[in-house]
């Protein structure tokens, strides 16, 4: 899905989280969103999510004015920082949430529902550990886990925040690589956010570098990285 | 460093948290004197004299019209009072601990009210606010729907003066659980009443249990607030703590532990509840790192 970010900002009281900011992300991209902390990139994500409302601006999926859709209604496959796994729940239950919360007309059978939490244990190859609980799983497991319950929702696209944030660096390097994989697969417009400038060069076909509220760069990691357009953008990226 | 000779290791280590054996014996030793003089002793004590004349005459005093009277109406009002300050509780600690808004800080300083202002300052106020001789309790004594001196008043009293603890055991909790997990049931799809009974719910629901169960003694155990608004009529609005007082100042000893007796023995029932459930859901427990 296309999506287009038209002069959003956000006010949090009297501080600007973002100045208003426009940005195209062209369907099917995986995109970074790339800055310190205090940048705006996880208020922009959220935003984009439905999880928070722009102070002004819109945003556009496909060229329609979805500034106003509820976050149920958005339908954005959303990982959480910590992943925000449902505790009290098992490991499959967790991932067949989201067909559970439909409504009874558009909720798939129980069979059916099986059917695709097994898929989606399959695709993020973990097919033996629907019966667990979260706190009886790795961090690496964890985020696999909460990647496949933002999936099982089929969304129109993939949001994630800092999704390696938390985990070592061997394991980061192995999940870089899944969440590729699961991009190329689904062929999802993907955004995630990170701080990490090697992360957001390596994996994404366009990185948005920000800082402050404000976009600093937009383009692919090689242009960024030959061409840096501001100061902060070049101390950011050698940094 | 050759040269350095090592020297033994000391005698004995001891873990740098640690005490010394003497320390940690003196304060095991003053945690059960106190335990024994404050709680044991008298809780001991008080079946010993409800059952000084026998158990016979101790039931028979039970099976008095104005004991079975007191006990039917305080189990009444436990079970009016405390499904109300649940509820209450769940509402008041949702909104602190999930929503930002302007007068916060004053809404927590309310809640916590009952636990600083004395019950029977409590007891007056409601005497005031509703008793015959105020604008609107007079109107509803004429409206035939007294409050002073009649059952709601009693609900009341026990209100307020229970409504502390359902939202204090919450909030913490709900605190430390943040928002992600609701936000998460959110983008799944989920409406705000699924996710308050899917994730919220469950995530609260051992503190719940607690707050409850505490709600539950207080409300029980009442005395200052609904001595004042209760009137203490015999068969009509005296609750088990007001009976036990009557029955006491009228030298019935025996009558008046007996009734104490089964007031004590709720509140370890709830207690035994509390702990049966907690062995029985350890593995959940542990799960969800919560105890």
């Amino acid at each position: 899905m296309h999506i287009e970010i038209d002069e959003i900002s956000k006010q949090f009281g009297t501080t600007a989280a973002l100045h208003p900011v426009s940005l195209a992300l062209p369907s099917g991209a995986l995109v970074a969103l790339l800055g310190p902390s205090g940048s705006g990139k996880t208020t922009l994500l959220r935003i984009l999510g439905g999880l928070e409302f722009p102070t002004s601006g819109r945003v556009l999926f496909d060229g329609q004015d979805a500034t106003g859709v509820t976050v149920q209604e958005r339908r954005a496959g959303f990982v959480f920082q910590s992943y925000a796994l449902f505790r009290h729940m098992t490991v499959f239950d967790n991932i067949a949430y989201g067909l559970n919360a439909r409504p009874r007309a558009t909720r798939p059978q129980k069979a059916e529902i099986a059917r695709r939490v097994t898929k989606l244990l399959d695709l993020i190859q973990l097919p033996d550990i629907g019966a667990r609980y979260p706190s009886q799983l790795s961090g690496g497991q964890r985020q696999r886990v909460a990647l496949a319950r933002a999936l099982a929702i089929e969304p129109r696209m993939l949001l994630l925040d800092e999704p390696f944030g938390a985990l070592d660096a061997k394991v980061r390097r192995e999940l870089r690589q899944g969440l590729r994989d699961i991009h190329d697969t689904t062929g999802l417009t993907t955004v995630f956010v990170t701080h990490d400038q090697e992360e957001a060069m390596e994996l994404a076909d366009l990185v948005v570098v920000m800082s402050m509220g404000r976009i600093e760069q937009i383009g692919k990691p090689q242009d960024i990285r030959a061409r840096p357009a501001t100061p902060f953008v070049r101390d950011f990226i050698t940094a | 460093m050759s040269d350095v000779s090592l020297a033994g290791p000391p005698a004995r280590f001891r873990p740098a948290t640690g005490e010394s054996a003497g320390a940690r014996w003196a304060m095991i030793v003053i945690a059960f004197t106190g335990l024994a003089i404050l709680v044991f002793a008298p809780l001991v004590a008080v079946f010993v004299v409800a059952l000084a004349d026998g158990v016979a005459a101790s039931l028979q005093s039970l099976a008095s019209r104005d004991a079975r009277d007191a006990i039917r109406l305080t189990l009444t009002i436990a079970a009016i009072s405390v499904p109300l300050n649940a509820a209450f509780g769940i509402a008041a600690a949702w909104l602190i601990t999930k929503f930002d808004f302007r007068g916060k800080a004053f809404l927590i300083t309310l809640i916590d009210l009952p636990f600083s202002v004395s019950p029977v300052v409590a007891g007056l106020c409601i005497v005031l606010m509703f008793g015959a001789n105020s604008a609107i309790g007079g109107w509803l004594v004429a409206n035939g729907f007294p409050i002073v001196f009649a059952m709601p008043g009693i609900i009341l009293a026990t209100m307020f003066v229970t409504f502390p603890f359902v939202a204090r055991e919450l909030i913490p909790v709900m605190i430390e659980q943040g928002r992600a997990e609701e936000e998460a049931a959110l983008t799944l799809g989920a409406s705000g009443w699924r996710v308050f009974r899917t994730v919220t719910l469950p995530n609260i629901r051992w503190a719940l249990l607690y707050g409850v169960l505490l709600c539950n003694a207080r409300a029980m155990g009442e005395f200052g607030a609904v001595a004042v608004v209760s009137g203490k009529i015999r068969g009509q609005t005296a609750t088990m703590p007001t009976t036990i007082e009557m029955l006491y100042q009228e030298y019935l000893s025996v009558a008046a532990f007996s009734l104490a007796a089964v007031l004590a023995l709720l509140a370890l029932v709830t207690l035994l509840l509390k702990t049966a459930l907690e062995i029985r859901h350890a593995d959940q427990l542990a799960a969800t790192h919560r105890h």
